[in-house]
């Protein structure tokens, strides 16, 4: 007799429609496609950049969910995760203030001041 | 029961305790390794980041044709094979091995085809004079961060096809099981979704203008 279902652990449930999936996936790549877009528009940099980091956040978040099934796992695991990630990833965030620093030449910098591109 | 009954042996079942969060050993293990690898790629697409903004003359030199079409076609073969690799993760939980394999394989050519694109690309900047620490356009630093930074997804990709066709071999073999199958599968979605936020932040952002 093999181990139980509590001993395995809960699996992820892939008994889904298939045109779920296939609807998903047209999203993820019309998402990819919006991103190809946005590079053309010419907005500016920061404008850019945070269209395409928000689309990027959508199609990840759609991606982990419907793809790698973390929306079928226990809530607790689909949560802890998500808050270590999101920790580790702001954490990153430090030298934006340094990246500043050098782009707009303050004393001591080797960089001259100027727009960034 | 009694504390002592569960050490004595008396109901070995009991003794037995679920998986943390109720997930089998060997897929939390994949999980907690693509946890330590997001925060490798996130690391090195910040500190690229923090070198682009704090640089004044940053190049931005792909333009549509070759690059940015090139980067499209990469886009798609790597998100359809995330769909291949899904569709051989259910195949192998309804128990139908020959179409697993099939998806598996199809998934693993879909990499493959990806790295060659990947490595014909390098060699045209190469051969425009692009390396790690220079380049005909600006800040030397630009050839360090996009080689890093898509060198370290295309050793991902080429190690993730490796492990499919082995994986897929070994469980049309019978000598691995759907949850391996489904393992694998999350490594490859997880390769995909890296390349969801390389493709704007080192392509897109330098998009000739």
């Amino acid at each position: 007799m093999g181990p139980t279902k509590l001993q395995r652990g809960r699996a992820a449930d892939y008994s889904g429609s298939l045109a779920k999936v296939l609807i998903i996936y047209g999203c993820i790549v019309l998402l990819a496609a919006l991103q190809f877009i946005v590079a053309y528009q010419h907005l500016g940099g920061r404008a850019t950049f945070l269209r395409m980091f928000l689309i990027a956040i959508v199609e990840a978040g759609l991606a982990v969910t419907f793809f790698m099934h973390m929306g079928s796992e226990d809530r607790k695991f689909a949560y802890s995760v998500a808050i270590l990630v999101i920790f580790v990833l702001a954490v990153m965030q430090f030298g934006w203030t340094d990246s500043f620093r050098m782009e707009r030449g303050v004393p001591g910098s080797t960089y001259s001041s100027g727009p960034t591109q | 029961m009694s504390q002592s009954d569960m050490t004595m042996g008396t109901h070995p079942a009991v003794l037995e305790r679920s998986s943390p969060f109720a997930i089998p050993t060997k897929k939390l293990a994949m999980w907690l390794f693509i946890i330590a690898d997001a925060a490798t790629f996130a690391g090195c697409l910040v500190a690229y980041g923090f070198l682009r903004n704090g640089s004044p003359n940053w190049p931005t030199p792909f333009k549509f044709s070759p690059t940015v079409l090139n980067a499209m076609l990469m886009t798609f073969i790597l998100i359809t094979s995330s769909l291949t690799m899904l569709l051989g993760v259910r195949s192998a939980k309804m128990g139908d091995k020959r179409a697993a394999v099939r998806w598996i394989m199809v998934t693993a050519a879909g990499g493959l085809i990806f790295a060659l694109l990947h490595i014909r690309e390098w060699f045209g900047l190469i051969h425009e004079g692009v390396g790690l620490s220079h380049n005909p356009w600006g800040d030397p630093l630009f050839g360090a961060g996009f080689f890093s930074i898509t060198g370290l997804h295309l050793l991902h990709v080429t190690a993730g096809a490796v492990a499919l066709v082995i994986v897929g071999a070994r469980y049309g073999g019978g000598g691995l099981d759907a949850d391996d199958v489904e393992i694998t599968g999350l490594y490859w979605h997880f390769v995909d979704l890296v390349w969801m936020f390389v493709v704007p932040f080192v392509y897109l952002l330098n998009v000739a203008k």
